[in-house]
């Protein structure tokens, strides 16, 4: 979908009397409660929080534990409905469509980056990138070599090109999550949803997987939400967004912004980045048992 | 999803763990090879007794003197009086009869020598080598003159033979003595084994059957006719007008019962083929059950699967996998396990009948609808105990999946 297409779809959103979209929105999202009923309490996970994303935004959002950010990303990523509210993607209401059609939305429009990277044990970088074309429902689907095309490209722009036949376990930490970075970005989804990227890395680690999101954001004008609860992490986005007891309690612009590329020049020069040298076992041990 | 890349992707999933998958298939293999052993054994003893009936002759008929009742006391079958020389030579003269041969059996002791052995003469006529083709090794037949004669010369079973006279002895010319009466040994007959029965056909003598009513038991009746007729498709119509001819000459009422049975071979063997397709059933429904167990083994492994497999099914769920793509990855992944372990199991099938026919003797004969039957069975086990896993793994929560441990 284009810009005019946005447009037009968000003037006839607008006609409807039902929400007001500003243009170049890629996020728009209106009083979203979730409750859940777990046994006989409810839990009342979000209680009416509203956000517009604009294209081209780093969002970082945290908050405690319980604070409903797990919640708002889950449904910002549509695999899960909102209880109310509106949720527009793209223009698009997905709040409530179906689970068919969101895993479609999920297919072409989000692109996940998960802490624990979840990439396909025994299964090469390369495929492991191709994956989310398998599920592009049949439209326009790919010959092989156009698929392989498009991996080896997006694989270049994490810097992983050299990488692509290897297996996960023969791949650092860092170097799986970039594996996952591409695979998210290889259906040029309209945001990057990240959470805790992070969170199994080590500092030098994640400074690199920042400063990937970082050029992915800035060279590319990815949108991207990442939801961490570090705060030096989360300085590195445009703007901060933090949740409290199922509200967004603070939602501001980052005005000192790290910039993550600048933070590896003053670590010590890395002694963990050459692939000849098999992972180690605290490494292996990162793995996800995604599959076996 | 297209049904190509569903496979490419079960494949992918299956060739991850080679181990496993070979195991689960293992199952449907020796299910499979057990069903084609079985049902090749059971279709090789059937089509054995087939060919004995044929080799014993297909349009032989069999007439047998009835029970012999007196005074209420019913006798057994063969030990009626009424059937006599007279009406096997009345039956020459039925359209469509061939070789007609009377015949009168006692059991004796014979004796040679220092040798002697019980067995089974048979008295019978010229027509018997006949009608059920079966030649002399050494020396012939007897001949009309010697029927007619009630001549003692008497053609010996190969066993007979065997154990009188020797292995490969031509004993003809040699006398033997059957119930104190020299005989002159003339023939000893081809071997031929079993019969469709079970009896050894080798061990037995063969006399004149005027000689063994005459000489030997001094009676007026014969106990049996060995008829043939002239082709195998009248065979029914001529036991029916040989029926009608002996009610005649026996003067039977209408509603009174036979005093005679007139049976053919293939009437007999009907009876055994009906009880190697029993064996046949009750050996594939036994091999049946291990396909079964095989299935039960696929479902087991496809269980353990999805839940070991839920992060990875968490991720394709947020990737963009719908429920229908993921249900129909692990159908087809149990679809193709079943599936490959079927064809396997064809070829486990064939090598285990053949190996069963070489070393035990066993005729094995490996039918197509066993094949169809079995592949088509693993096709449906692989459907049906893939399909309750299949949509555990459809109807999972991607959150939850993604946050499995």
């Amino acid at each position: 979908m284009d810009r005019a297409d946005l447009a037009a779809v968000a003037a006839a959103a607008e006609a409807d009397g039902n929400v007001s979209i500003p243009s170049g929105t890629v996020i728009s999202v209106r009083d979203l409660t979730k409750t859940y009923q777990v046994g006989d309490i409810e839990v009342r996970a979000l209680r009416g929080a509203s956000l517009d994303v604009k294209k081209g935004e780093f969002v970082c959002v945290t908050g405690p534990s319980g604070s409903g950010k797990s919640t708002f990303m889950h449904i910002i990523g549509c695999l899960d409905r909102p209880t109310s509210g509106q949720y527009f993607l793209d223009g698009k209401d997905v709040s409530r469509m179906s689970k068919d059609e969101l895993a479609g939305i999920r297919n072409t429009k989000i692109g996940f980056v998960f802490q624990g990277f979840n990439l396909l044990s025994r299964t090469t970088a390369l495929d492991n990138v191709e994956l989310p074309l398998l599920y592009n429902g049949g439209k326009d689907r790919m010959k092989t070599s156009e698929r392989h095309r498009r991996a080896k490209e997006v694989l270049e722009i994490v810097g992983l090109s050299k990488r692509m036949d290897h297996y996960p376990n023969q791949l650092s930490g860092g170097q799986q999550q970039r594996v996952a970075i591409a695979r998210a970005l290889i259906n040029n989804p309209s945001i990057l949803l990240a959470d805790e990227p992070t969170g199994n890395l080590d500092t030098r680690t994640s400074i690199e997987v920042m400063d990937i999101f970082q050029k992915l954001n800035l060279e590319h004008g990815i949108t991207v939400v990442l939801i961490t609860h570090e705060m030096d992490i989360a300085e590195h986005g445009t703007r901060f967004v933090k949740f409290r007891d199922g509200k967004i309690q603070i939602d501001e612009q980052i005005t000192k912004r790290r910039m993550a590329s600048e933070e590896l020049k003053l670590l010590p020069p890395p002694d963990d980045d050459n692939s000849h040298v098999p992972p180690s076992v605290a490494e292996q041990k990162q793995q996800q048992p995604a599959a076996h | 999803m297209s049904i190509l890349m569903t496979l490419r992707i079960a494949l992918k999933a299956l060739n991850r763990n080679k181990m496993r998958t070979v195991l689960t298939m293992l199952g449907m293999i020796i299910g499979v090879g057990a069903v084609i052993t079985m049902v090749a054994l059971g279709t090789g003893a059937r089509t054995t007794i087939e060919e004995r009936v044929k080799s014993a002759g297909t349009n032989m008929i069999n007439v047998n003197a009835g029970n012999f009742s007196s005074g209420g006391v019913r006798m057994g079958q063969g030990n009626s009086t009424t059937l006599i020389p007279e009406d096997a030579t009345a039956m020459r003269a039925i359209p469509g009869v061939q070789y007609v041969a009377a015949g009168a059996n006692t059991r004796a002791q014979v004796i040679a020598g220092n040798q002697n052995w019980s067995t089974n003469i048979q008295g019978t006529d010229v027509d018997l080598p006949l009608i059920r083709s079966w030649p002399a090794k050494y020396g012939s037949f007897f001949s009309a003159q010697d029927v007619s004669g009630a001549q003692k010369v008497a053609v010996l079973g190969s066993v007979v033979s065997n154990t009188l006279f020797g292995e490969d002895v031509d004993p003809t010319g040699q006398i033997i003595r059957i119930k104190s009466q020299p005989f002159k040994v003339i023939g000893v007959m081809a071997s031929k084994g079993q019969s469709a029965m079970g009896q050894d056909q080798d061990d037995t003598v063969f006399v004149p059957y005027t000689t063994v009513i005459k000489k030997l038991q001094g009676q007026q009746h014969i106990n049996n006719v060995t008829v043939s007729a002239a082709q195998s498709d009248i065979i029914n119509d001529v036991a029916e007008a040989i029926r009608v001819e002996l009610r005649t000459r026996h003067k039977i009422q209408p509603g009174d019962a036979d005093d005679f049975m007139v049976r053919t071979l293939e009437e007999m063997a009907s009876v055994q083929t009906e009880t190697a397709k029993t064996m046949t059933t009750l050996l594939a429904s036994i091999a049946g059950v291990s396909l079964l167990v095989g299935g039960i083994g696929i479902m087991n492994i496809m269980l353990v699967s999805v839940t070991e497999r839920t992060r990875e099914i968490g991720l394709r769920m947020a990737i963009g996998a719908r429920g229908k793509d993921v249900l129909l990855q692990f159908l087809v992944e149990a679809i193709v396990i079943s599936l490959i372990g079927g064809m396997i199991g064809i070829g486990l099938g064939f090598g285990l009948s053949a190996a069963v026919q070489r070393f035990m003797q066993w005729p094995a004969d490996i039918s197509g609808d066993a094949i169809a039957l079995a592949f088509g069975f693993a096709a449906l086990t692989g459907i049906f105990f893939g399909f309750y896993p299949a949509r555990k793994a459809a109807s999972l929560d991607p959150i939850e999946a993604l946050r499995f441990e």
